[in-house]
């Protein structure tokens, strides 16, 4: 009878069938890991040898632009950037977090069951409608109420604005997580000892779920360091120190989709560069976190 | 009391934060719907693009063929990676944690550096020039971590029971995977994909230098031609055409809609399954 | 001397279900007063309406009168946030903040209004005596209140109750999950408190009740089967119900 030989391991076809398997998913899985490595191989081979042409210093610090000069200084992006990032959280931090409150431990089923979609569409919408929103509504309205001191339609505030709307979805929905998974027991207790519903949730359980909402924020920022669309179609653009949150700024991000299509040469390989630092600053961001989340959690 | 007004202050604050969050998006929607339905002519929709009816309908089809290739390669590697780690790898391995790493890397990458290696690699080294496989390619790689997240979690929401049931009937690890266990996590991997989707419709910075701005349908995936979305941002910067612009986003706001109804629905289904 | 308690005609209701029947029950100042029963028998139940925590429950409803220092505290007008100052409530598990030991202990001070530092210093020294771990904890103060042992994070509880000047402290089978050093601590602590604090303890351990209470409430399936002095209740309970309980019939 087959039975017997049948008992023994390694030899059938179905025994070969599932070593290949086996080898094929994880030859499947390390494409992320062959990814990650390629990505990087384009990025920096082609950006490094361009920043060590234009020399180090001057492409970080110089603050000109001007290509056809072939002078690559990308301080004025670098500023840009940094400037609308920080405008974005200012707006979309404390708005997304009240909203996760809200969400959480506020509101009725009914209300929840409203709002909660909103959420989600808002995550959902394409920058370049966001863009576009931001360029026939926000911008008139600043340009209008910013007149008076000189201000421009296009700017970092309206940058700031239109970024914080962006991120309050990512904001939302990580405070949420993290507020909804405080033990309820710390509410119970702080409320035993007589403080009020409000109290309880602002001054125990929400400061219990600060590393998840930190988490939070930490990925707004990546979002709107890396967006694009949006903002150059209300940022004004412009290749030069910032002069001021009403007057237009231009991100790195935006140096690279703007000047892309017909830059040529060393022109080129500096925009691939400001790629290079974006990709840098990103990795920092997320390595500073990640050493703040260490400590903390090391704290107890 | 102390405790009486800063309470009344603070609800009125988290009242008042929801409110802008909704009424922000409300005004978004309610006002792009107002000015552009008006201009949903069949014209806008007609197949031949031209200067004059700056139709909507190649850019629409380029995003579906575009759709269709960028699964059609980011799925089975997404897939086949999610089975690796759910049913394959030892639990802690140096390995696993380095593909973790290397997702979440790939996962936080903004799309305009995709665009940027996509425009190196496929338009420059392998010469492709502007083309939709090019473009494909790239959000392909954009969208993997997100499927992979969502596969591997649908995979480990499936009972140990049933792999257990399987493998005791003499079924092999093969059968057992491609017979029992994806199939109970199809509705997760789905609504993955449909998310994809989504990402995929709105994308833009990845895709103005990869798969280009040709505004006909191509004759080949080898060709130029933009997407929806692409379409919508050249119809912006150019200004020419600002009533054409409000339609042409009234329809990616429906689109997008709709994919998020149709995720949301799945994932409820799942919700209830479970 | 007026009874700091009074429990009349109580009937508490959770949605249709009937969880407390006809409950009558005084309890004495500065007396340690237990609650036993098999579970499930309203013991905590009862407690809990004490400083109307009962009221988180949803669909929750009281009838009767619950009078403290003869006041209903289910009149409509009461301040339940005043109520739970004075009657403070320490739960089954240690639930310390994800703060510092000060901040634990100073929680409540500073939610009642008291902002002064010094004062705050004095309230945290006071309570922290109190409950017997002030030496322990003097030096770590501004250390979290997580890195504390299990029965040091209860006792820390305790403090944090006591910390905003009760006159009744609550106590939901507090040692039961603590191992039996940190339980007989804490036994020992409550009968100190009892000399400035009115104590209600509920407890699944008779052992405790005789050690530690003046009187012992017995109660089954929601109804107040017998309460007495504890000594009485114990040797000679006047129900059979009570009988059986207490010598391991059921339970």
């Amino acid at each position: 009878m087959e039975n017997e030989s049948t008992l023994l391991r390694g030899s059938g076809a179905a025994a070969v069938r599932e070593s290949i398997a086996k080898y094929v998913f994880m030859l499947l899985a390390s494409m992320s890991i062959f990814l990650v490595i390629l990505i990087c191989y384009f990025l920096f081979s082609n950006g490094i040898p361009a920043i060590l042409k234009i020399g180090v210093k001057q492409f970080l610090t110089g603050t000109v632009w001007k290509p056809k000069n072939e002078i690559f200084g990308i301080l004025p992006m670098i500023v840009g950037s940094v400037y609308v990032t920080i405008g974005s959280i200012l707006v979309g931090v404390p708005i997304g977090i009240l909203t996760a409150v809200y969400l959480s431990k506020f509101c009725s089923k009914r209300i929840y069951r409203i709002i909660n979609p909103a959420v989600e569409l808002l995550a959902g919408i394409p920058s370049v409608v966001y863009g576009f929103f931001g360029l026939v509504v926000i911008v008139p309205i600043i340009a209008v109420l910013t007149r008076p001191f000189g201000g421009k339609g296009k700017s970092i505030l309206t940058a700031s604005i239109l970024l914080g709307i962006m991120i309050l979805p990512t904001i939302i929905s990580c405070a949420k997580a993290a507020i909804d998974a405080v033990p309820e027991s710390y509410y119970e207790g702080s409320l035993a000892l007589g403080a009020t519903h409000e109290r309880s949730i602002f001054h125990v359980m929400v400061p219990a779920a600060r590393s998840g909402i930190f988490a939070g924020i930490v990925l707004g920022v990546g979002r709107a360091i890396g967006e694009t669309m949006a903002v150059i179609m209300i940022a004004g653009n412009q290749p030069r120190m910032p002069k001021g949150i009403f007057q237009g700024t231009r991100t790195m991000t935006a140096n690279i989709v703007l000047e892309m299509g017909y830059a040529v040469g060393l022109h080129r390989e500096a925009l691939i560069a400001t790629g290079v630092v974006l990709f840098i600053f990103l990795l920092c961001i997320n390595l500073i976190f990640s050493f703040i989340k260490h400590r903390s959690e090391s704290k107890y | 009391m102390n405790q009486k007004t800063e309470s009344i202050l603070l609800r009125a604050l988290t009242l008042l934060a929801a409110a802008l969050t909704v009424g922000t998006l409300l005004f978004l929607i309610i006002y792009i719907l107002i000015r552009g339905i008006p201009y949903l002519k069949p014209s806008l929709f007609a197949w031949e693009y031209n200067t004059d009816n700056v139709s909507l309908m190649p850019a629409m089809i380029n995003t579906i063929v575009m759709t269709v290739l960028s699964l059609l390669i980011a799925i089975p590697m997404g897939v086949g990676s999610a089975i690796y780690l759910v049913e394959y790898a030892k639990r802690g391995s140096k390995f696993v944690e380095l593909i973790r790493l290397t997702t979440e890397t790939l996962s936080g990458i903004p799309s305009i550096i995709y665009g940027l290696f996509g425009y190196l690699l496929f338009v420059i080294q392998l010469h492709f020039g502007y083309s939709i496989l090019g473009g494909a390619l790239t959000i392909s790689i954009m969208i993997l971590p997100l499927i992979m997240r969502q596969t591997e979690e649908s995979l480990k929401a499936v009972p140990d029971l049933f792999r257990e049931g399987s493998l005791g009937l003499g079924a092999g690890k093969l059968r057992t995977i491609f017979s029992i266990v994806l199939p109970s996590a199809v509705p997760g991997i789905l609504a993955g994909i449909i998310l994809a989707i989504g990402r995929i419709v709105g994308e833009t910075a990845a895709l103005i230098y990869t798969a280009g701005t040709v505004a006909g349908i191509p004759n080949s995936i080898m060709s130029s031609g933009r997407t929806l979305a692409i379409h919508m941002y050249v119809l912006t910067n150019e200004g020419l055409y600002t009533n054409q612009s409000y339609a042409t986003a009234v329809v990616l706001l429906l689109v997008v809609t709709m994919i998020n109804a149709l995720s949301s629905m799945l994932a409820k289904k799942l919700a209830s399954k479970a | 001397m007026m009874d700091k308690f009074e429990i009349k005609d109580v009937n508490l209701h959770y949605g249709a279900f009937h969880a407390l029947h006809d409950i009558n029950l005084n309890i004495a100042p500065n007396e340690i007063t237990a609650f036993i029963g098999p579970s499930g028998c309203g013991k905590s139940t009862l407690l809990k309406s004490l400083n109307r925590m009962n009221d988180l429950v949803e669909g929750c409803r009281v009838d009767g009168q619950i009078l403290l220092d003869g006041q209903d505290i289910y009149q409509k007008d009461v301040d339940v946030n005043t109520l739970r100052k004075r009657v403070g409530m320490v739960f089954q598990k240690p639930n310390p903040f994800p703060m510092s030991i000060y901040d634990n202990v100073a929680y409540g001070p500073r939610t009642h209004g008291i902002r002064n530092k010094k004062e705050l210093d004095e309230i945290v020294e006071t309570s922290l005596r109190e409950t017997a771990i002030w030496d322990e904890l003097k030096d770590r103060l501004g250390k979290s209140a997580l890195g504390l042992s299990g029965g040091q994070q209860q006792r820390l509880c305790i403090a944090r109750a006591l910390a905003v000047k009760p006159d009744v402290l609550l106590m939901d089978e507090p040692t039961s999950a603590l191992d039996p050093i940190s339980t007989s601590k804490i036994e020992d602590l409550t009968l100190q408190l009892k000399k400035d604090f009115t104590i209600v303890i509920v407890t699944h351990n008779m052992q405790q009740a005789t050690r530690i209470s003046d009187k012992t409430a017995f109660f089954l399936l929601g109804e107040l089967v017998e309460a007495d002095r504890t000594e009485k209740l114990f040797s000679m309970p006047k129900d059979k119900r009570t009988e059986d309980y207490i010598t391991g019939r059921f339970g």
